[in-house]
């Protein structure tokens, strides 16, 4: 009798499965809610307008279809807000997983979780019309001899010192805008971002910007991947790995990437 | 013989309170005088007024015939012919007492330390202060520190010298040996206008003593006339009570 | 042969001390004792106590940190000449110099309401914008320049309140000596107010020790900057207790040695 009625529930959920996939029951902060934390402000074109509820932008995108994937109805995705400090700081979170670009790092993973990757940045070398016409050009001869800066926080860093090793000791900034200012005031000629940063960059902020190459994820000795952050141990992951992975090979994200970063072609590769 | 020092009906108040109401004082070369009062009389700001470190409010001040109290002079001239000497001794006291004596000379004359050593020795000497030339002020003794202050003064070879109260801030004991440098300085013939409560002092050695009150010279004259016998009812009130 | 007062303050001094010790180790062991016992603690460790983190940035940081030190030390000298000068311009008193001394007067209100930081952005970013050329537009040089603005600023108040300090008495000696004005302030006022500043001024060159760090917003990679290319990288807070640790190596020893020359400074006064 119990048999049965095991047997029953168990041919029940199978058929709801098929459509959604329960391995998120029971381990959201919230039942039958998913929160998602995002950057504040988020931006282009991560997620448009600041408004990720929107689903448009990349991550954005990728939220809902992960979320969809994991048996969550758009209604029952919960956004929230953190900075990066806040993100990896120690103790309960606030959010089952938070996307903000956040690089994978062998580091990183042992204070919080990362899920697999959902995006493989290319890292793109933002500089000015000016520093072109003064001989800049995307041979790594050429790129010792410039004055780099990178937003401090991002791995741009290692890549920089690694990868192109400049001449010049880098200047270093707190975020996007500072570093932009410093491009402005003549005090940098180039600097490291992820390539659809610096595409945003290139178009909306920096008047005269011009991306000069891209360092294409598989060739940089560490490509940068991006993963969604959870809190160190959240049996969550699981879940979340194997929509991510259901969406890689049905093409999904694929979709998604051609859909908000399309821009990213056209840009010449530093060999 | 015409007086090197000279006032006319000097005035000057601080704000609303009057301190000099109309002074007239001559004295001559070689002359001592001595003024004497009640704290508040003006005996300070009289001597301030003749070196110029306060402007007179009308009147006037004639220095060896010359009118130093036009407004707009420029007195650093005639302070370096003055020499002042104030209560507080107010020696500079990151220098050593050499180095105090020598700033002016130095800066003032141009004179270089070595040219001026010499002189500024035979200074000390004379003053019983050769052995402390090195020491800086707080490292000397009240009395030895308004000696100096006095050598600091002689030094710019002044033609008279102003010295005000300044036996006031040492201890009894003290006194003594700075009147001594005074009974020296006056052998040499040098001019002197002091402002003093010392009257044996001033009995003593002064040429001229006058009683000053509220803001005038109520009465002057020879120490013997003035000291032993007061005209004016103010002044023996004022005698009696010191004395 | 000790007195009954001497027995009796001997008394009161035991007591004293045995107070004293008692609380501090109650108050320590409280702080090693508890804390840890923190359910948040091991993670708290990791993140902010990792020895191997510390172990592997401590030197990198140490490096970082000359940086600060030499700006600090091109900045120091320039903000004592320029608080010196700004701190006479306010005493001139010849009314031809009446700009002067405005200029000084709104200088230093300016400077010194305006936040560090502020400053910083405003000239590192905003003058080489002008469009200056290498090697003019330098955030180096510009910050420096803010630094030394900003702190001069402060160093001029301290000064001026030393110059003022100097009692009207050395004004009036030095006056009826035959000096000039200019001679009087350089032979006598200026070495006495310096000297009585000594500590007050102390105080604010181990703030701009501190203050040194801004300039990493606007480029220069120093200690502060490196830290947090240190935390964003190995995603532990352990670099920035390593950079207080070596602020605090600097910054304590120079703040007990002002504190042991205004309580002496005091002690002669009295």
């Amino acid at each position: 009798m119990r048999l049965a009625y095991a047997s029953t529930l168990a041919v029940i959920l199978a058929t709801t499965a098929h459509a959604q996939s329960d391995c998120a029951t029971g381990l959201t902060l919230e039942d039958g809610k998913l929160t998602i934390a995002t950057g504040n402000p988020a931006y282009f074109p991560w997620v448009m307008d600041d408004a990720p509820e929107s689903k448009k932008g990349f991550e954005a995108a990728v939220a809902y279809a992960v979320a969809n994937e994991m048996g969550f109805s758009d209604d029952q995705v919960v956004w929230t807000r953190s900075s990066f400090d806040e993100a990896i700081q120690p103790g309960a979170k606030n959010f089952d997983f938070n996307l903000q670009q956040f690089s994978i790092t062998e580091e990183r993973d042992e204070i919080v979780d990362f899920s697999l990757p959902y995006y493989a940045a290319a890292m793109a070398v933002l500089t000015r019309q000016t520093a072109i016409d003064n001989g800049a050009t995307a041979e790594l001869g050429a790129l010792k001899g410039l004055i780099w800066g990178a937003d401090a926080n991002t791995t741009a860093v290692p890549m920089l010192t690694s990868i192109i090793a400049p001449d010049a000791d880098p200047l270093l900034y707190g975020d996007n805008a500072d570093v932009v200012e410093a491009m402005k005031a003549n005090q940098i000629d180039a600097a490291l971002f992820d390539l659809p940063t610096a595409l945003y960059l290139s178009a909306v902020v920096l008047e005269d910007g011009v991306i000069l190459g891209q360092f294409p994820a598989d060739r940089s000795e560490e490509p940068d991947e991006f993963g969604f952050l959870l809190e160190e141990g959240n049996p969550l992951k699981t879940c979340i790995d194997g929509a991510l992975t259901a969406m890689k090979s049905n093409g999904t994200l694929a979709a998604i990437e051609a859909e908000w970063l399309s821009e990213t072609t056209g840009v010449p590769v530093i060999e | 013989m015409t007086a090197l020092l000279e006032t006319r009906n000097l005035q000057k108040s601080f704000g609303s309170t009057p301190v000099c109401c109309g002074i007239d004082l001559a004295v001559n070369p070689g002359e001592m005088v001595c003024l004497i009062g009640a704290s508040g009389s003006g005996k300070s700001t009289l001597l301030r007024c003749l070196n110029l470190l306060e402007p007179i409010d009308d009147g006037m001040i004639l220095f060896d015939g010359h009118d130093i109290s036009v407004p707009g002079l420029d007195p650093q001239p005639i302070r370096q012919r003055i020499g002042m000497v104030f209560q507080s001794f107010n020696l500079f006291p990151h220098m050593t007492a050499a180095e105090n004596v020598m700033l002016a000379p130095r800066r003032v004359h141009g004179k270089t330390r070595e040219a001026l050593r010499p002189e500024v020795e035979t200074l000390f000497d004379r003053f019983g202060l050769a052995d402390r030339m090195a020491h800086y002020p707080d490292q000397l003794s009240g009395g030895q520190q308004q000696r100096v202050a006095i050598v600091r003064a002689l030094a710019m070879r002044p033609e008279i010298m102003l010295f005000d109260e300044i036996t006031s801030a040492l201890d009894p004991e003290l006194v003594g040996e700075v009147l001594d440098v005074l009974r020296q300085l006056r052998e040499t013939g040098m001019t002197m206008i002091l402002a003093t409560h010392e009257m044996g002092f001033a009995r003593e050695l002064a040429d001229k003593v006058c009683f000053l009150d509220a803001g005038v010279i109520h009465e002057e004259g020879t120490p013997e006339q003035l000291l032993s016998n007061p005209q004016k009812d103010r002044t023996q009130a004022f005698l009696r009570r010191i004395l | 042969m000790v007195t009954r007062r001497q027995a009796y303050e001997t008394r009161v001094r035991r007591k004293a001390n045995l107070v004293a010790g008692g609380s501090t180790v109650l108050v320590l062991a409280g702080l090693f004792i508890l804390v840890p016992l923190a359910p948040g603690w091991p993670a708290v460790k990791k993140s902010f106590f990792n020895a191997d983190v510390f172990m592997q940035t401590f030197p990198g940081l140490l490096n970082a940190f000359l940086l600060d030190v030499t700006i600090f030390a091109w900045s120091a000298p320039l903000i004592f000449a320029l608080g010196l000068l700004v701190a006479l311009a306010r005493d001139v008193r010849a009314p031809a110099a009446y700009p002067l001394r405005l200029a000084a007067i709104l200088y230093t209100d300016i400077f010194r309401g305006v936040p560090v930081i502020l400053v910083i952005y405003l000239i590192g970013f905003g003058i080489p914008g002008l469009g200056l050329p290498r090697p003019y537009n330098s955030p180096y040089i510009w910050g420096t320049v803010a630094l030394v603005l900003t702190y001069a600023a402060y160093v001029a108040e301290v000064f001026r309140a030393g110059i003022e300090g100097v009692h009207q008495s050395q004004r009036a000696a030095a006056a009826s000596l035959g000096l000039s004005n200019a001679d009087a302030m350089r032979f006598v006022i200026l070495p006495q107010a310096i000297r009585k500043v000594v500590p007050a001024n102390m105080n604010l060159f181990i703030a701009l020790q501190k203050d040194v760090a801004l300039l990493s917003f606007i480029g220069p990679v120093e200690i502060f900057r490196q830290a947090g290319v240190y935390k964003s990288l190995l995603a532990n807070f352990t670099p920035y207790v390593g950079a207080a640790l070596i602020f605090l190596a600097i910054t304590i020893p120079a703040t007990r040695y002002a504190d042991y020359l205004l309580s002496k400074q005091r002690r002669a006064r009295t």
